[in-house]
């Protein structure tokens, strides 16, 4: 299979679909709680990153700190710090360095899935191709949603608010399935998280900082006791959006 | 309009961290990290933060913690049987939208 444009875009198209009815939960879940839509959309077409948004979003609507915000997004998003560095690698030679600035934008954990799950050395059309119907379709979902959920009763609204904790489970779970040592470290940081938010004093931590105090405890646990042996690419869970 | 200069000063500031995040390496690391902590410690933190953002939110995520605790079930089983991300959230948004729909008729 040459690794084409064209290739790149039709690989592109589930990602795409996924994308799409998840920025719509997105877009009707952060507006609905007071974020103007043409932020919701801004944030999607210049983040590109789903669990990131979702924190981001809260702090904005309950007017954190920026220290605060940069902190939650260099936690929550140190994933593609590794992806990168996997996907730097799979890139030909005729990849520039301007082509590496771009093609960084579009480092999603679907869009790293596909491009490294190819055999051969990935070509910037096909990067390209890949990465350009995930992002206007992340980006529309998030607006359609933004706008359309004005209009929709509040009963589906309510319903709407659990697909994206809905899809974050979807996300973990398999992970667990295939390494029992996540559910370990997972187990620690749910049980951290309730602790902040049930106990006195402690549930007057910011959400964001709560996040990154649970993730990075139960990590370094994880990492001190059940350490990743030989390198193995930690994204390479194919959860393809298209499997449904 | 403070407000909203103040959103998207905030957005700005995600989009620049989050891209340098993703920058960063393409640019400058042609090898692979060999240290196993920060490699191990990089592999579980997504794992962590999905989490800790999950639970306890979504049990009060439609306002009512039958309808939301049936879905968190749904989402769960879903995922157990490797559903794809988008097919867990219909589903388990339909069904909180079904025991919410009974909950008006009862």
């Amino acid at each position: 299979m040459k690794l084409t444009y064209k290739q790149g875009l039709k690989d592109g198209i589930p990602i795409a679909a996924g994308y799409f009815a998840v920025s719509f939960a997105f877009g009707v879940s952060v507006v609905s709680h007071g974020l103007p839509w043409f932020v919701a959309t801004v944030m999607s077409f210049t983040n590109l990153t789903s669990a990131g948004q979702f924190a981001g979003a809260g702090i904005i609507i309950a007017m954190g700190s920026v220290f605060e915000i940069l902190l939650t997004q260099v936690v929550i998003n140190a994933r593609y710090f590794l992806m990168s560095i996997t996907l730097s690698q799979r890139l030909d030679e005729k990849v520039t360095l301007l082509d590496r600035f771009l093609i960084s934008y579009g480092v999603t954990d679907e869009i790293f899935g596909v491009a490294v799950s190819k055999k051969e050395l990935v070509s910037k059309e096909y990067m390209y191709g890949l990465i350009l119907l995930p992002v206007i379709f992340w980006t529309l979902g998030t607006l359609t949603g933004a706008l359309a959920g004005g209009l929709l009763p509040e009963i589906v609204l309510n319903s709407l608010s659990i697909a994206l904790y809905a899809m974050f489970i979807a996300i973990v779970v398999p992970a667990g399935m295939s390494n029992k040592k996540v559910f370990i470290v997972v187990g620690i940081s749910i049980a951290l998280s309730c602790l902040f938010y049930f106990t006195p004093v402690l549930n007057t931590v910011s959400s964001g900082i709560a996040y990154i105090i649970c993730a990075l405890v139960a990590s370094v646990i994880g990492a001190i006791f059940f350490p990743i042996k030989e390198e193995r690419e930690p994204e390479q869970e194919q959860r393809g959006e298209q499997n449904g | 309009m403070d407000n909203l200069l103040y959103s998207f000063l905030m957005v700005l500031a995600m989009a620049v961290v989050t891209y340098l995040i993703r920058l960063i390496p393409m640019i400058l690391f042609k090898k692979k990290i060999k240290n196993q902590f920060i490699n191990s410690l990089l592999y579980y933190i997504p794992y962590a933060v999905l989490s800790a953002m999950t639970f306890p939110f979504i049990i009060f995520s439609s306002g009512n913690i039958l309808s939301a605790s049936i879905g968190t079930a749904v989402a769960l089983l879903c995922a157990f049987k490797k559903r794809s991300l988008v097919t867990t959230a219909l589903v388990a948004s339909v069904s909180v939208l079904i025991v919410e729909l009974l909950l008006l008729v009862i």
